[in-house]
């Protein structure tokens, strides 16, 4: 990391600018006037915000951060496959916090349209709030669009870095450049001669880049196959550092209490015990909580245990039932947004069969693996942090707010994430982090979590409800009419996150509800904001979360009501709305050998969801056991329209399912007096290798454009099993978890 | 005074009160991150290694009272000088994030020293202590039996 350790202070002219010991050029794609956030110590050079190649060889700058979801392998595949290195060569690193490395793909992804009815006007406009990303700094990986965003500009990356470098060997030998030819991180001419690329970069520091031509799909070599994953031989021998693995010479341990009460102060606390424990150093007041510096991560947990803490409140409400009082009487508050309003649908159409339900899903805490945690160095002009985060120019300024300083001053290096989900966009475990560092100068201390702090302060995957009224004639729906009520991550993240009151529609509130492919007559989804205010975040596939369990459990109630076949019931509403979610079902269909009959003691159901431009269908299967429900096996059909990885693919959309299904049958976080009632796994399990199904999953590439994988499976794996349950016993649940209300095999 | 203890075949003397964790000595006092925090309570099995072979949660034993020696992550290969576990998890693509995975490695290789070709059910059985938030329990199960493939021949 060091490699690229310093952040660029000044500003110069992406395509041109030779800078000291180097030179930056790049990516000509949405602008000339971004800043090149590398700044190239002596001997390297940085071809571009992505490409920096020095006497080692190539080292890709992934501008998204690796947690998990193999968006490095797919990042460096798309600019291996235009610069001609060999994959073995390939290194590749997290990018410092730069603006230029803004995420087109996600704010372009915020507007409200459904995504799988983009026309081109609305994919203008998505354009433009893509470019508005970059106004609002954001370098932040979520939203599944990490592949969707660096597709082009990846590519872009790698095919100038090449014709600069086949520039400057062609002015080397005094021949044509189009005569030239490259492979394997050389420059060849057709005598047979070469030059590496090492040799050439230095040179390629006065060429202008020229213009360059992507290479069509059919001559790429590394895209649309499975590459190794660069950070796998690191991660199969412990060798790959998360930021709980950040070791400094001289460091410390520290470990935190803050408020259970969340949103509560501190009235006072003693310390005295604690002082006088074995390796303590210091204790830190952080006026919400304190922190304890000790030699040793665990002298430093015991040590924070014995501080006697006198708690203030929490503003929040006191039950349970207060909180889901308040999400409720949001429904008869005005919409927030009523983002589908198709026909009439106040009006139940005569002679068709109403029905109606009301859903509940529980508040979710991320529970990464990895608990949250930072490494700080303080050293009173400066502030240096190791964070495994998604969001490295937002803990940047954050972190240099907390301690007094100009973001300058505060230097970002961003490890593996032992998971985010979503957790590691936000940013307070590196502003504790810098704050302890802060009352320790010169000192790096790194700041870890216990378990029991990082799930007791989450920024949650909201609870809601929905209220479904439908109305099926003649063996289809006719009426479909939801109104779904949650706190707004948006609104919320917004202020902390950007500092921004964001008003409007809420279209996370309602995505996965609101703009999914069936065509029903008369159709209208509305989302109401509850005022709660517990602290709320971005959680694996965001609202469709929450909104596909109630819209897709309640579509099969329909198919139910309407005596239909509940897989074709969805696929005669979706065949001519949008053929290739039709076609994602009619694989599930196919692969599970799906006849809508299963025998005693098994059940089957199916759930669908269109999220983050991607279709996904899922059947599950579970089984009485006879001492418990398992959920035995697993259908996954996506369509993310082009396949990059599909190995990778395949890991998301499994990944992605188990995550969602640990939820729907496990996860729950309740709240007494504003403290999470859940503090470690044996409270807030999820599914584990012997009651996980077996799966398999199929790829399609019918849709038109490149859609997010890493969240698309989680929405439609938790109403798929709900469905499957009912199938099983006949009752129909409409609250997660699920195990609250079957044996489910733990 | 310091307690005696072997990791990966070195001898160390651990100046730390007795009731420390082993898997805060291997971190914080030996630098052994590849053993991973993640619950401390014996419900993840993030921070397994080996004590004489016996796959153990770290975050449970204490300093003092560990009776044999210790084997990590560190210790089965490099990855210059791969175990064949840890090939077979190459060659399987099993980590996503990463962070069970040293836990599952040392765990499947105690099981396969015991059980050298084991069946889906006693993979479950000796495995569902070990928690992976990404799901990558499939490509675990087949990783295992093909390292029992590979050690085999
Ligand atoms: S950290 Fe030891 S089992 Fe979780
Ligand atoms: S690979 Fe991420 S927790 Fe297992």
């Amino acid at each position: 990391m060091s490699r690229i350790g310093t952040i660029a202070r000044r500003t110069f002219l992406v395509g041109s600018a030779a800078i000291a010991g180097g030179v930056a050029f790049g990516v000509w794609y949405a602008t000339k006037s971004m800043a090149n956030p590398l700044t190239p110590a002596e001997g390297e050079t940085a071809l571009n915000p992505y490409v920096l190649i020095d006497a080692q060889g190539v080292t890709i700058i992934a501008p998204r951060a690796e947690m998990g979801q193999g968006s490095h392998t797919t990042l460096a595949a798309l600019v291996a496959e235009e610069l001609d290195v060999a994959w073995e060569d390939i290194r590749v690193i997290h990018g410092p916090p730069g603006q230029a490395y803004y995420n087109h793909a996600m704010f372009g992804g915020i507007l409200p349209f459904p995504e799988y009815n983009k026309s081109a006007l609305a994919e203008r406009i998505g354009d433009v709030a893509g470019y508005l990303g970059k106004a609002l700094q954001t370098q932040i990986t979520g939203g599944s669009s990490a592949t969707a965003d660096g597709f082009e500009k990846m590519r872009h990356a790698g095919a100038t870095a090449r014709e600069t470098l086949k520039l400057a060997a062609a002015k080397r030998w005094g021949l044509k450049a189009a005569d030239l030819r490259t492979e394997n991180g050389a420059v060849m001419a057709p005598d047979g001669r070469t030059l590496t690329y090492v040799e050439l970069a230095p040179s390629a520091a006065d060429l202008t880049p020229p213009s360059v031509e992507l290479r069509p799909a059919t001559e790429w070599k590394y895209l649309g196959r499975t590459m190794p994953r660069t950070d796998m031989v690191a991660k199969s021998t412990g060798t790959a550092r998360f930021g709980i693995d950040t070791r400094i010479p001289g460091m410390v341990f520290a470990a935190l209490r803050i408020n259970p009460h969340l949103g509560g102060a501190m009235k006072g606390f003693d310390d005295t015990e604690a002082l006088k424990m074995p390796g303590v150093l210091r204790v830190v007041n952080l006026t919400t909580g304190i922190a304890v510096i000790a030699t040793n991560t665990w002298l430093a947990q015991q040590a924070a245990d014995a501080v006697q803490i006198d708690w203030e409140a929490s503003p929040h409400p006191d039950t349970q039932d207060a909180i889901f009082a308040n999400i409720r009487a949001a429904f008869e508050t005005e919409a927030n947004s009523t983002l589908r309003d198709d026909g009439d649908a106040a009006t139940t159409p005569e002679g068709a069969t109403l029905i109606e339900a009301e859903y509940a899903v529980p508040y979710l805490a991320h529970a990464t693996m990895e608990p949250q945690n930072a490494t700080a160095l303080y050293t009173g002009d400066a502030l240096v942090l190791w964070s495994g985060n998604q969001a490295p120019i937002l803990h940047q300024k954050r972190c240099a707010e907390a301690v007094g300083l100009e973001p300058e001053a505060v230097t970002v290096h961003t490890t593996f994430m032992g998971g985010g989900f979503g957790r590691r966009g936000e940013y307070d475990y590196s502003v504790y982090a810098a704050r302890v560092a802060k009352a320790m100068p010169d000192t790096p201390v790194q700041l870890t979590w216990s378990r029991e702090e990082d799930m007791t302060h989450d920024f949650y995957r909201p609870g809601g409800m929905g209220r479904f009224r439908g109305a099926v004639m003649d063996g289809r729906a006719v009426l479909l009419d939801g109104q779904i009520a949650a706190q707004s991550c948006l609104r919320q993240g917004g202020v902390r996150m950007m500092g921004i009151e964001a008003g409007g529609p809420d279209k996370g509130l309602v995505e996965g509800a609101f703009d999914q492919p069936y065509a029903i007559p008369n159709h209208r989804i509305r989302g109401h904001i509850a005022t709660v205010d517990l602290p709320v975040g971005f959680w694996r596939s965001v609202g469709s979360s929450i909104t596909a369990f109630m819209y897709d459990s309640f579509l099969d109630e329909m198919a139910h009501a309407a005596a239909a076949d509940p897989l074709d019931f969805r696929y005669q509403l979706m065949k001519d709305e949008h053929a290739p979610s039709a076609a994602c079902l009619n694989a599930v269909r196919e692969m599970s050998g799906w006849t809508g009959k299963t025998p005693e003691g098994t059940g089957r159901g199916v759930g669908f969801c269109y999220s983050f431009g991607t279709p996904v269908a899922t059947v599950i299967e579970v089984q009485d056991t006879g001492s418990g429900i398992r959920i035995a096996k697993a259908w996954i059909a996506c369509d993310p329209g082009i396949v990059l990885d599909p190995g990778n693919v395949e890991a998301q959309m499994t990944g992605g399912m188990v995550y969602g299904l640990s939820a729907a049958a496990f996860g729950e976080i309740t709240f007494t007096a504003g403290a999470a009632d859940q503090l470690n796994f044996p409270d807030y399990d999820a599914l584990r290798i012997h009651n996980a199904p077996r799966t398999e999953v199929r790829i399609l590439t019918a849709n038109r454009h490149l859609g997010g994988v890493g969240e698309p499976g989680t929405p439609p794996a938790m109403p798929a099993l709900a469905n499957a349950l009912f199938d099983l016993t006949g009752k129909r649940v409409r609250a997660l978890p699920l195990a609250k209300s079957f044996d489910l095999l733990t | 005074m310091p307690f005696p203890l072997t990791v990966n075949g070195i001898p160390h003397q651990i100046d730390l009160p007795g009731e420390v964790p082993l898997l805060w000595v291997l971190r914080d006092a030996l630098n052994l991150t590849g053993t991973k925090f993640g619950c401390g309570v014996a419900a993840c099995g993030a921070c397994t290694v080996q004590i004489d072979g016996v796959a153990v949660r770290s975050c449970q034993v204490a300093l003092s009272d560990v009776d044999g020696a210790v084997t990590t992550i560190e210790g089965i290969g490099t990855p210059d000088n791969l175990a064949a576990i840890q090939q077979a998890w190459i060659d399987h693509q099993v980590a996503q994030c990463g962070y069970c995975q040293s836990g599952q490695i040392m765990q499947a290789a105690a099981l396969l020293a015991e059980t050298p070709d084991p069946t889906d059910d006693q993979i479950d059985a000796a495995m569902q202590g070990n928690l992976c938030r990404c799901g990558t329990y499939p490509r675990i199960r087949a990783a295992v039996h093909a390292a029992a493939q590979s050690m085999k021949v």
